[in-house]
């Protein structure tokens, strides 16, 4: 194996790893806000809810902190030549991130779950949206890092190759970005709706905690179609007319499109043959591709084998199964939340009928982070054989003083963590669920509650609270 | 403004030094100052809810140095791939550590986890320590200018020098002992009970190893690398902080006697942020120290252009002012609350 091949392993493995997480709690963090909402005009239910998921969103933070530390030296460590090259660029964002995002998510987080019991309702409000702000710069900084990786804006390049900053205000203002975040965010949004129905779906149909139940599914449905929409329409599609006008030989590979053509079909199924150039056993729809692009039916769409060979993305039929398994669920989270919005506003989610669609509102929580990574799978790989698009290729941009075999090692150790780490995961994620909301604890809590994280876990030694307000 | 930058760098891990620098001090010492689960539960209650904002200025400060270095922050952590790898492992057990322990009650679970602190808080202290005496050492780098350094060579402080060697194991040990009175301190000033008791005590008799290491060190330094004598000749009143660190060694063993805790804590602070100062001074003006010096890496070759570190002075001071802020109102929140006893008050900014 090259060190190129090892360090993109590495890093991909990584940042997959890591995504499972920030996108739960940049999602949950707008939901908890939505039930700290609920309960601030007087329904205690939506306020046992708000805590519950609070501590979800806290264990799902600490996962996505210990594995987004590493993420942070490994662009220095395992891309050092791009690190350095970009670094006068992307270090601004990446240091906002730290300075203006990561602080103030972990600051009031712990004010968020430890302060409850002595702040005024309305106080602890305000943390729940400090908390969501900090997760949602977090998101914004990270993601225009991406765009500029995909769409460089604000730049000059030197002779000498490095990247300088020309203009922060373009660079923050990347129109790539702000659709990108766009997406992204709603993507998140997806994925803690459909984490919060599958969650009230499993308690309502043993019976358990009816009232959360019925809270955690009118939440997670009205959110789910609305977030499940939006992610085609504007967000996708937006983002797809921006890959035609400025990555064109990516959009032609994820949409598996071969030849030039006036009038291009849009494939739904097939399988790419990138040796003889052509989608094996298609189901298209004719010419929907040129409309859905162009909006007219005879619109031309440049194919791949109009371009240089050696600008294709690496992984052809990677690239566009990933492309394809998003839009795929895209549709499906459409029909299954409209199916659960239509049943809710006459009234009959909660009847024995709807058992059924009960049943896969709780199995389909995995699919949206399937989606979510199916989603990065399709930007990264095709932006690919460039790093930073049209100025860095990915074979320039890797650490050439760290071996194969160094980063090799690394990355087994990272594995063998994650694997652990899973296991932990599921394991305390488990013990949240099966112990299920609870109203505010009383003034005593019993010694070594194990998992009452808001209101036992007050220092040591500080005195009751006496009253509200901060 | 270059100079100014590699301030601000230093100020944040300085930052970092002391607030995680307790959190990791309470890993070292809780096997020893709490013997009960009840015990060891207060211990990590007192760090709970503020490790993870003290561990944010490690990466703020990484992302700082990218900032303004953007050639320096690459070479290093690629360069010390895998102890950099180390810590990262490291981190994330000390995290889970403190995260873990309190989600179940079971004496197994909380042993694990117990076990886990106390490790990785324990190897931290000591890479860091080393990862330090590397940085002010200096480093085998090649002719493009690139260095990659193996976990070890020989162990001597030769010209092909691997991160630990007997002067980088120094300033580790030196690192842990420091950092472990440190801690000790913040619990004795913020724990009436036996364990508060018992860490006053264990400061107490940590002090005169604090002491012999940090002289030890620091004589080491000066025979290891000359930049750091060359450094202080050109600008003596860069001294400063060898004062601080001694004043704030002195000032705390005398507050401690006296069982002023929070001001032992303080003078703690005060000497580490010192000791630290003078490894940075003993790298400007260089970004990478060299063991062949011919080869050293200028701060001014490394540093982003003008307008970059102009834009990044615009936004980062205030929003590390706010940081400051808000982390005072947060400390205070959580921690300074007015104390049954009354008796000693710990507050820390
Ligand atoms: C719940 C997850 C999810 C769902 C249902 C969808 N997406 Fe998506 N998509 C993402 C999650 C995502 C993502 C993970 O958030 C990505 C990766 C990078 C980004 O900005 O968003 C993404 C990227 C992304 C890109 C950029 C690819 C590139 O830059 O190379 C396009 C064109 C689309 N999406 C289009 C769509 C369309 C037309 C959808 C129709 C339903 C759709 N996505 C559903
Ligand atoms: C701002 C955020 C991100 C940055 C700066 C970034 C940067 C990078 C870099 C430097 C590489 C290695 C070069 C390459 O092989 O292309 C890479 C690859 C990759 N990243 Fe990203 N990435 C980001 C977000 C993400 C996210 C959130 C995911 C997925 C969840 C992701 C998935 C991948 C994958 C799958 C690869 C491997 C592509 C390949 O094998 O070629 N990235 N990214
Ligand atoms: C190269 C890519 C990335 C890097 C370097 C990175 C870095 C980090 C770091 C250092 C943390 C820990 C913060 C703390 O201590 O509080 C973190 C957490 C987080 N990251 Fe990432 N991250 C990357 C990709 C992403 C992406 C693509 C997103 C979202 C779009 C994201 C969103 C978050 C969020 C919201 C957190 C807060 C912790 C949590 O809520 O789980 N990160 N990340």
């Amino acid at each position: 194996m090259t060190a190129l091949t090892a360090h993109r392993l590495h890093f991909a493995f990584s940042i997959v790893y890591h995504y499972l997480f920030p996108q739960l709690t940049m999602g949950l963090g707008l939901l908890i806000v939505v039930l700290k909402v609920m309960s601030i005009r007087g329904n205690t239910v939506a306020g046992d809810s708000a805590r519950f998921w609070g501590r979800v969103f806290g264990l799902t933070f600490v996962m996505g902190v210990v594995t987004g530390i590493p993420l942070e030296f490994q662009i220095g460590a395992g891309w050092s030549r791009f690190a350095h090259a970009t670094g006068g660029v992307i270090g601004q964002t990446l240091a906002m991130e730290g300075v203006f995002a990561f602080f103030l998510e972990s600051t009031f987080l712990y004010l968020f779950l430890f302060g409850e019991k002595w702040m005024a309702p309305r106080t602890h409000l305000a943390m729940a949206v400090l908390v969501m702000t900090g997760s949602w710069l977090s998101g914004y900084f990270i993601v225009t890092t991406n765009a500029f990786m995909q769409h460089p804006v604000g730049h000059v390049v030197g002779d000498d190759g490095i990247v300088r900053l020309a203009s922060i205000a373009d660079y923050l203002g990347n129109p790539w970005a702000w659709v990108q975040y766009a997406h992204t965010m709603t993507g998140s949004v997806v994925t803690a709706s459909f984490v919060m129905a599958a969650a009230g779906a499993f308690y309502l149909l043993q019976g358990r905690h009816v009232a959360h139940a019925k809270t955690f599914l009118r939440v997670g449905v009205v959110a789910g179609i609305v977030a499940s929409i939006m992610m085609a329409l504007p967000t996708g599609d937006l983002h797809a007319r921006l890959l035609a006008k400025h990555q064109p030989i990516t959009f032609a590979a994820m949409e598996g499109h071969f030849h030039t053509e006036d009038g291009a079909a849009l494939t739904l199924i097939g399988q790419p043959d990138v040796e003889r150039l052509r989608v094996d056993n298609p189901i298209q729809i004719p010419r929907a591709l040129s409309f859905m692009t162009h909006q007219r039916w005879d619109a031309r769409i440049e194919g791949l084998t109009s371009f240089d060979r050696d600008d294709w993305p690496d992984n052809i039929p990677l690239l566009y199964y990933a492309y394809h398994v998003m839009v795929g669920l895209g549709t499906v989270f459409m029909a299954l939340m409209g199916a659960s919005a239509a049943l809710l506003r006459k009234g009959r989610l909660f009847g024995p009928r709807a058992r059924p669609l009960l049943w896969a509102l709780m199995l389909a929580s995995p699919l949206p982070y399937v989606a979510n990574t199916a989603g990065w799978m399709t930007t990264e790989l095709g932006r690919q054989p460039w790093l930073v698009y049209g100025v860095m290729r990915t074979a320039h941009g890797y650490s050439a003083n760290v071996s194969a075999g160094n980063a090799l090692f690394t990355m087994l150790g990272f594995m063998g963590l994650y694997v652990l780490l899973s296991l932990l995961f599921a394991f305390v994620a488990y013990r949240i669920v099966s112990d299920g909301p609870k109203p505010l604890a009383g003034a005593a809590p019993a010694a070594g509650a194990p998992l009452d994280l808001a209101p036992s876990h007050r220092p040591e030694g500080s005195p009751e609270p006496s009253e509200g307000g901060a | 403004m270059v100079d100014l930058w590699f301030f601000l760098v230093c100020a944040m891990f300085a930052a970092y030094v002391v607030l995680d620098g307790y959190d990791l001090g309470a890993g070292i010492v809780s096997p020893f100052v709490a013997k009960t689960d009840a015990e060891r539960r207060a211990v990590l209650h007192t760090i709970l809810p503020h490790w993870d904002g003290n561990e944010v200025y490690l990466v703020a400060g990484g992302a700082t140095l990218y900032l303004a270095f953007p050639r320096l922050f690459p070479a290093y952590v690629s360069g010390f791939y895998l102890p950099v790898m180390i810590v990262l492992w490291l981190l994330m057990g000390r995290g889970l550590g403190i995260e873990m322990r309190h989600k179940l009650d079971h004496p197994l679970w909380n042993q694990l986890w117990d076990g886990v602190f106390f490790l990785s808080s324990t190897l931290l202290g000591l890479v860091y320590g080393a990862a330090l005496g590397n940085v002010v050492r200096g480093v085998s780098v090649d002719e493009h200018g690139d260095f990659f350094a193996p976990l070890w060579t020989s162990f001597r402080v030769g010209d092909d020098v691997g991160v630990l060697d007997w002067y980088t194991l120094l300033v580790g040990a030196t690192a842990v002992v420091l950092l472990a009175r440190h801690g000790a301190l913040r619990l004795a000033a913020h724990l009436d009970d036996d364990t508060g008791a018992r860490s006053a005590r264990l400061a107490a008799r940590l002090l005169a190893p604090s002491v012999a290491l940090a002289v030890l060190a620091t004589f080491a330094t000066f025979a290891v690398q000359p930049n750091v004598a060359r450094s202080l000749g050109e600008r003596p009143y860069e001294g400063v902080f060898g004062l601080v660190a001694g004043g704030g060694l002195a000032f705390s063993a005398v507050s401690a006697r006296r069982r002023r805790f929070a001001r032992a804590f303080h003078g703690s602070s005060a000497a580490l942020v010192g000791l630290f100062g003078c490894a940075c001074i003993g790298l400007h003006p260089f970004g990478i120290v060299a063991r062949d010096p011919s080869r050293s890496v200028l701060l001014g070759d490394a540093a982003a252009p003008a307008y970059a570190l102009g834009v990044g002075l615009a936004w980062w001071l205030p929003g590390m002012a706010a940081v400051v802020g808000y982390s005072i109102y947060a400390h205070r929140r959580l921690l300074a609350t007015p104390r049954p006893k009354g008796a000693r008050s710990g507050d820390r900014p």
